[in-house]
């Protein structure tokens, strides 16, 4: 994590994250410029944007995976990674995924872990799978896998980079239904996504902070989602 | 911590692991140089040490890029570094497993390669002696040279190039205490020098491997 990231101010509540003024750099160049937002507890917010724009360089920013250009990320509690990648290994078990990641990210107790994998197994489904190499796994159960990874690790926000990938349409409602109990238990969540999930959520348009004029120009397209300023905690205004 | 041990080496043991690669590769080349050479015992006896730790290094540079870049294409490596684990805690527990599959095997069945050379059986403690921190130093310098390369395509000849100058005083003085008792030399002197750099190398390289990791991560 970069210094920023755990810079914990008093006034932001557990889950909150506060990005102020953000310039981050993909190979180098700035792609976002004065990105400004606040992320309440309880909140998933939708990233939208065309393809180039910097949904995945804003995440990894916000992640603390790479130092921004200027500007800086607050949050007050841990930081939850789910990129292209899965991050599973094909030769482990389910079970053995899960156990490690719960174990990384300081779970101790053999009870309380298996717990917790049983939790996050049952989540998205997985109950048959659990003795199985990941390797096995298709392509929709592997990005299930991934997600359910996101459980284990007891972080208050997450940091999704196009979760719903080879997803089937029942199991964008698990993950809908992930995110929104992840909410409920006053977690976070930033979502970088082309569809819609189903989650109840605001979305933040990053055509608007783009530093590619042939972007910033276009006309906003994303007509069926809620409007920023709805949410009254989005955008630059709000701060 | 241990959970990343643990998970490394079920993951090395498992099938394409890759744990016995460095191992067969090792051993191939100790029983190839006697067929190569000749029989000449006298000179086999007198190049064994050489062989054994040139053999050694070289079977550790083989598996050197599995380290990191498995780790870095499915993504883990991007999960590890949110995690609230030390980066630099990381770097040492996965050259830690990289030794625990590829040096002390290696180390473990040395004396049974040293018959294979003629080697004298006095000279077998000083043999495992040198080894056991010697591939341990090289486990760790190959971990951060591995760590520099990591975002590289195929970048098994760079790593090899960045990595080798930095394994030749590993190798000098490693060899030189496995060869020393033969030479009539006191092999203490060289092995205190390879416990230096081996000590030396778990202090500085694993916070060295979490910056170049940062860097390479962007």
């Amino acid at each position: 994590m970069t210094k920023q990231s755990n810079d914990k101010p008093e006034d932001l509540p557990r889950g909150g994250l506060l990005v102020d003024n953000l310039t981050c750099t993909r190979g180098g160049v700035p792609v976002l410029c004065g990105v400004s937002f606040k992320l309440s507890p309880g909140v998933a917010v939708l990233l939208r944007g065309p393809n180039g724009v910097g949904k995945t360089t804003l995440l990894r920013t916000i992640a603390g995976l790479q130092p921004p250009l200027r500007g800086t990320v607050k949050m007050n509690g841990s930081v939850a990674w789910a990129g292209h990648a899965d991050a599973i290994k094909g030769t482990l078990s389910v079970r053995e995924n899960l156990g490690f990641w719960a174990a990384v990210h300081g779970v101790s107790g053999r009870v309380k872990t298996a717990q917790l994998v049983d939790q996050a197994v049952e989540s998205f489904y997985l109950g048959d799978l659990v003795a199985r190499p990941a390797q096995s796994l298709s392509a929709g159960q592997k990005r299930r896998l991934g997600l359910a990874r996101l459980l284990v690790t007891g972080a208050e926000i997450w940091t999704l980079d196009e979760p719903t990938v080879s997803l089937d349409s029942d199991s964008v409602t698990l993950f809908a239904d992930a995110v929104r109990a992840h909410c409920a238990r006053g977690g976070s969540a930033l979502i970088a996504t082309h569809i819609d999930p189903g989650v109840d959520a605001a979305t933040l348009d990053l055509q608007s902070y783009s530093t590619r004029r042939d972007l910033s120009e276009q006309p906003a397209v994303d007509a069926g989602d809620t409007p920023v300023g709805d949410e009254g905690f989005l955008g630059e205004d709000a701060l | 911590m241990i959970a990343l041990l643990i998970r490394d080496l079920r993951i090395a043991t498992r099938a394409g692991g890759g744990a016995g690669l460095g191992l067969a590769f090792f051993l191939m080349v100790v029983v190839l140089v006697p067929l190569g050479v000749g029989p000449e015992t006298q000179l086999l006896a007198r190049i064994a040490p050489g062989i054994l730790w040139v053999g050694a290094l070289l079977a550790c540079l083989l598996t050197l890029d599995r380290i990191f870049a498995l780790d870095f294409e499915d993504g883990t490596l991007d999960a590890l570094l949110c995690a609230p684990l030390p980066l630099s805690g990381v770097v040492l527990v996965k050259s830690l497993a990289h030794w625990l599959v590829t040096g002390l095997p290696l180390t473990l069945i040395s004396p049974l390669l040293g018959v294979l050379l003629n080697l004298p059986p006095e000279g077998y403690f000083w043999l495992m002696a040198s080894l056991l921190p010697g591939t341990l130093s090289l486990s760790v310098i190959g971990a951060f040279g591995a760590a520099l390369t990591v975002g590289v395509r195929r970048g098994g000849l760079l790593l090899s190039l960045l990595v080798l100058p930095l394994y030749v005083p590993t190798l000098v003085f490693g060899a030189e205490c496995a060869s020393a008792l033969m030479a009539f030399k006191d092999p203490l002197a060289p092995f205190i020098f390879l416990l230096v750099i081996t000590l030396g190398s778990l202090a500085f390289l694993p916070m060295a491997g979490a910056a170049a990791l940062r860097a390479n991560l962007r």
